[in-house]
Parts: structure tokens; C-alpha cells; sequence
């Protein structure tokens, strides 16, 4: 096995654990982790084909991945505020519990 | 396939998983955090240095924090469920997907690149992101704002309409 | 001896150690001998300090300060550790017992990690990153983590209270911290310790001419951080986190023996660590001050700085009241933020412009008018008055 299809797989699993958390579970927060760890799993593929590919002189990867964390946190602060005006709207964070739209 | 790149790797995946498996929702966001610093070794392994920092710095520092206090502001862990049948089936669906990603990475036959020992120096980093990035960059930072607007707004305590 | 062979010595030593050990466990002495004596300096300065502190603050309340153990009182902390040592260690019922076990260890930790990347000498780092600053930063956020830890963990409201303070402070003034430190980086081109320390080296005359805090920028700067730093490190007036009239003891609350000492180490472990930063990006690190004392090893002159600085905090501590939590929101971003973006501005312009009295002039004027009209907006109108005292009869 090659380190690169070591990485691949280690992020493949990531993504699988991510998306079976964010499917099955039902705390809206506990989803938000999940999608966090998905894309996590696609930033180590960036890292590791930076690493691994034909030209790591050209840090594409690495740029790729100081975005993608740069957004993440964004995606993390407006997603948390959204739970919390769901929150206190519906007074619980239970997705299979918010499905009313009536306001 | 270093003895402590299986460790990092170990360590993240037993985050990641204890972060979607256990009951008490702080604990998930702590399990999340160990997650996020093995991956950030991961990174320093694979010799993106100044990434792995960034990412111990942002998530450990920020998103987790955060995490935490949407935890601890909205109150209340997950009720145990009575529907087995969601459970089983977001783990059977992942299930599928690795499988499907797993023979897709296996079979591949990934073009393996001539390796240099290539650290990314930091210098080299900030001259790509001031000169070839650079609109990403202001981009990004568009985004920040926007998202730092967004969710105060969101957040903030509607004004009492009945007042 | 040569002033040279005195100021190599450690490092001498370190390599002559790592050359006749045998070739198998070099790599491993050679990061032993790095780390170890961090590992016992750091923690005595801790055990000085306390005392120093106790004293320093009992000259400026009108009484002694421990005087009973030992010379001056100077064994007390030893007897403060065999008594932390043999105390019961008290863990609530209801308290989350690895949590509560983990805050005090990790808090430690990422504390001594900060010290990887501080150039107490010259040549005498551990770790020589070329990403230093971020590192010191990322140790830092861990520290957050820590604290939150140890207030959820111990289920105890006060200690809930105290973290959720502890960590929303840090965060607000890590934001100036960091971002007052990006006008040093900017300036030197690197986020390297060691380089940045280098870029100030170089004397006009006797003068230490490179120091970042003689520019207009840097003095701003200076005073920024260690005003951040004083909030990062829990300390008086911003030690809010642990008011004893309002919450108790904070997040340690549920704390006793040995747990609460590591408490408290890390928290002055943190301050030294901050403090030695401070003299790493601002005041020259381990440079002499003056062109002729260069004589005297850089390690000391590295501890000397530290040890100002320190003594700076304490005297902040017996002088200053503790503020209230909008206080210190308001003050983080209303007036810390804004400072600091303009320190970054002016750096900006001291970069681009021909050296001279000129340049020192037009950097320090956007820098002085924020600070008048912040000064003057924040005040809201407010006028300071002489204060009236009525004694008791």
C-alpha cells in the first residue's frame, strides 16, 4: 500500500464515520460535527495529494486547505447561530422534533 | 506508512468516531477536538506545517469552543431514541459509501508523483496567497465578514414586537 | 573564558553531552537535553515568583508578606507544595471523573508546549519552526480547552460560570494579541522566533535601534499585548474568571491538593510563556539593551526581560481594581480591536517609507488621533473628577 492510498483510505473511513454520524444521529449540533468531520476528510485528501502528487512545489493543496479551514469556521459560527434561532424558537435541538413551519 | 502516521491516523478516527457515538453531547464536541488535533498531526506528518498549526489553531481554538457554547446555550443532550431504524440506516448508507470510495482508491492505482522531501515553507505559502490568491484571499475575507454579520444577526435576541 | 564560551556554554555543554552518549539514543538525549531544562526552570521561576508576588503585593498593602519559612520567607513555596502535596484530593459526586482529571494535565501541558518555540538565548530554542508563532498560538487555543474542561467537568455552577467567563474573555482578547503580534510579523517578514529576534539585533551608537517597541507601531503594539496578555493569563485587573467575591475560585473551584497546584503553575506557566513572547517580538528577546553590556550571557539578559515584565504584572495586580464583565467586553472589542487595526495600518506605512524622523512622525499620528477620538467616544461625555474621600469619623 502506498502512503497515498493510505491517506485516501484513512480520509475515506473519516468521511464514512462523519456521514453515518450526521444520518443517524439527531441532535442538530451533533450533525454540524459530523459535516465538520466530512470536511475534514476532504482536507486531508487535499494535503495528501499535495504531498504525494507530481508537483508539491505548486502548493495548490495546501492554499485549497487554508481556505477550506478559513470557510469551515464560517460555516461552523452561522450554522451554531442557526441552531440557536431554531433553538429558541422551537425550545429543543432535536431535527426529527423541528419540523413545523408554521411560525 | 510511518509508525506515527498510524497513530495519528488511529487517534483521529477514534475521535471521530467517539464524537458520533457518545451520549452526552459535550463529550462529542471533546472527542471532536481530539479528532481535529490527530488530523492536524496528520498534516504536520505529512509536512504541511503551517496548515496543521492553522487547523489547531482555528478548530481547537474557535469551532470547538463555539460548539461548546451552542452546547451549553441551548441545554439539553440527545433523548434516548426510540427509532432504531435511522440509526441503522445512516450507518448502513456510510457503510456503502466507504465501500464504494475504498474499491474506488484501491482499484485506482493512484498515480504515485516523484515525492520530493517537499516541506512548504511559509514564506513560499504567503507569496502564492499575496500574488496568485489574492482574490480568493479578499474573497475569503468577504465571507468572514459576512459571516460574522450573518450570525450576530441571527443570533441576537429579537426585539419584543409586542413592546 | 571568553564572553562567547559563557554564552554558548549551555549549549556547549548540550553538545558535548549528545556527542559522547552512544550513537543509538542521540537523537533522543539531544531532545532530552533540550526540553529538560525547561522542564525545571520554568516551574522554579514559578516557586520565586509566588513568593516574590506575596511579598511585593504585601509592601503595596501595608504588611509583610510571608517571612516565616526559611530565609525572608523564600523556602514558603516549598512548604505551599509538601502541604498541596499531602492534602486530600477531593472529587465531587457528581463530577465527570476523567474530564475533571484531564483539565489540570492538559492545561500543563499546553502550557510547557509554549515554551518550544521561545529562543531563551541565543542558539537556545528547542524548536527552531519557521511557523513558530502559529505554533505558539495553536498551544494556546488548547489552553481554552483545558479551562472549559475543568468548569463543565466539575458540575459545579460557580465553576461553570467562571469557565464560560475564563474562555469568552480569551477568546475576545486573543484577537488583539494575535493581531498586534501580525505587526511584528509584518515588520520582519517571518513568523520565525528566532528570525524575528535577529531582524532587532544591531546597535545606532549604544542604542538597541532595532527594538520593535522604539518605532511608533511597536510601542502601541507593546502596550496592546501586554494589556491582552494580562487578559489571556487570567490576571488581575481581568481575573474575572476567578473572582473570589462573585464566583467563588472560578473555574478551579472544585479543585483541591495537588489538582489545584497545577492550576495554578499552568497559570503562571502561561504568563511566563506570554511574557516571554512579548520580549521575543518586542523587546529585542535575548539582546543586551545597551551596546556595552553585551558582556553578559543572552540568557540572562532573556530572564532579565522576563523577569521586568513579571514584576510589571504584579505591580498591575496591587494597583488596579478588577473590572466588570461589559467593562471588559467593551473594552476587548470597542477599543482593544480598533487599536490594534490601526497599529497593523501604521506598520504598514513604516514599511514602505524611507527611515528618519519623518517616517517616526507620520506612523505615530494615526496611532495617537484613534487613541484621542476612541478615548474621547468611549468616555461618552463622561468627565473624570477629582475624587472626594469621606472617612468615617
Amino acid at each position: 500500500m502506498t502512503p497515498l492510498t493510505g491517506c485516501l483510505l484513512i480520509s475515506a473511513l473519516l468521511f464514512a464515520v462523519g456521514l453515518g454520524g450526521a444520518l443517524s444521529r439527531r441532535s442538530a449540533i451533533l450533525v454540524l460535527i459530523g459535516i465538520e468531520l466530512m470536511l475534514n476528510a476532504a482536507n486531508l485528501n487535499f494535503i495528501a495529494f499535495w504531498r504525494y502528487g507530481p508537483h508539491p512545489e505548486a502548493l495548490t493543496g495546501v492554499i485549497f486547505v487554508i481556505f477550506s479551514i478559513a470557510i469551515a469556521a464560517a460555516e461552523a459560527a452561522v450554522g451554531l447561530a442557526l441552531i440557536m434561532a431554531v433553538y429558541r424558537h422551537a425550545k429543543t435541538t432535536d431535527l426529527s422534533r423541528v419540523d413545523s413551519m408554521k411560525g | 506508512m510511518t509508525v506515527p502516521f498510524l497513530i495519528l491516523a488511529a487517534i483521529t478516527l477514534a475521535g471521530a468516531v467517539a464524537a458520533m457515538t457518545l451520549r452526552k453531547l459535550v463529550h462529542c464536541a471533546l472527542a471532536l477536538a481530539v479528532s481535529l488535533v490527530g488530523l492536524a498531526g496528520l498534516y504536520l506528518d505529512l509536512g504541511a506545517q503551517f496548515v496543521g498549526l492553522a487547523q489547531v489553531l482555528v478548530y481547537v481554538g474557535a469551532v470547538v469552543i463555539l460548539i461548546v457554547f451552542a452546547i451549553l446555550l441551548t441545554r439539553g443532550d440527545e433523548p434516548p431514541s426510540p427509532r432504531v431504524g435511522r440509526a441503522v440506516g445512516g450507518v448502513v448508507i456510510s457503510a456503502c459509501v466507504f465501500a464504494v470510495l475504498a474499491w474506488a482508491i484501491v482499484s485506482g492505482g493512484a498515480a504515485q508523483g516523484a515525492s520530493a522531501a517537499s516541506l512548504a515553507p511559509i514564506s513560499d505559502i504567503g507569496h502564492a496567497m499575496m500574488s496568485r490568491y489574492i482574490l480568493p484571499l479578499e474573497v475569503v475575507g468577504l465571507l468572514l465578514t459576512a459571516a460574522l454579520i450573518g450570525a450576530v444577526v441571527i443570533a441576537m435576541e429579537e426585539k419584543r414586537r409586542t413592546k | 573564558m571568553t564572553t562567547q564560551a559563557v554564552d554558548q556554554i549551555f549549549v556547549t555543554i548540550k553538545h558535548w553531552l549528545v556527542f559522547h552518549s552512544p550513537g543509538v539514543i542521540q537523537p533522543a538525549v539531544s531532545l532530552l537535553l533540550s526540553v529538560l531544562p525547561l522542564l525545571i526552570i520554568f516551574p522554579s521561576l514559578f516557586a520565586v515568583t509566588t513568593v516574590l508576588e506575596r511579598k511585593g503585593l504585601g509592601r503595596m498593602q501595608n504588611r509583610y508578606g510571608p517571612n516565616r519559612v526559611g530565609p525572608y520567607g523564600f523556602l514558603q513555596p516549598l512548604a505551599d507544595g509538601i502541604k498541596a502535596l499531602i492534602k486530600e484530593d477531593i472529587v465531587p459526586i457528581g463530577a465527570d471523573k476523567l474530564v475533571h482529571f484531564l483539565a489540570p494535565l492538559l492545561l500543563v501541558m499546553t502550557a510547557f508546549l509554549e515554551y518550544a518555540v521561545i529562543p531563551v538565548g541565543r542558539n537556545m530554542v528547542v524548536a527552531d519552526m519557521d511557523s513558530a508563532l502559529v505554533f505558539f498560538f495553536a498551544a494556546g487555543a488548547a489552553m481554552e480547552v483545558s479551562i472549559f474542561m475543568a468548569g463543565w467537568g466539575s458540575r459545579n455552577k460557580y465553576s461553570l460560570l467562571g469557565a464560560m467567563r475564563a474562555v469568552a474573555q480569551m477568546i475576545s482578547y486573543e484577537a488583539p494579541l494575535i493581531l498586534s503580534s501580525i505587526a511584528v510579523v509584518m515588520i520582519a517578514g517571518s513568523l520565525s522566533t528566532t528570525t524575528i529576534v535577529e531582524r532587532q539585533s544591531g546597535f545606532w551608537g549604544v542604542w538597541p535601534y532595532h527594538w520593535y517597541v522604539f518605532t511608533p507601531w511597536g510601542m502601541a503594539g507593546f502596550i496592546l499585548f501586554m494589556i491582552a496578555a494580562t487578559a489571556e493569563s487570567n490576571r488581575s485587573p481581568f481575573d474575572l474568571p476567578e473572582a473570589e467575591s462573585e464566583i467563588i475560585a472560578g473555574y478551579f473551584t472544585e479543585y483541591s491538593g495537588f489538582k489545584f497546584a497545577l492550576f495554578f503553575l499552568g497559570e503562571y506557566l502561561g504568563m511566563f510563556a506570554i511574557s516571554g513572547l512579548a520580549v521575543t517580538l518586542f523587546l529585542g528577546g535575548w539582546a543586551a539593551p545597551l551596546s556595552f553590556l553585551t558582556f553578559i550571557p543572552s540568557w540572562i539578559w532573556f530572564f532579565a526581560k522576563l523577569m521586568a515584565l513579571i514584576a510589571g504584572f504584579i505591580w498591575i495586580r496591587g494597583t488596579l481594581p478588577r473590572l466588570r464583565m461589559d467593562q471588559l467586553m467593551n473594552f476587548a472589542w470597542k477599543f482593544m480591536l480598533p487599536m490594534t487595526l490601526v497599529v497593523i495600518f501604521s506598520a504598514g506605512i513604516w514599511r514602505f517609507m524611507p527611515s528618519g524622523v519623518v517616517r517616526w512622525v507620520v506612523c505615530a499620528i494615526p496611532i495617537v488621533l484613534l487613541y484621542v477620538l476612541l478615548g474621547r467616544a468611549l468616555m461618552g461625555g463622561r468627565k473624570l473628577e477629582k475624587r472626594t474621600y469621606r472617612f468615617a469619623e
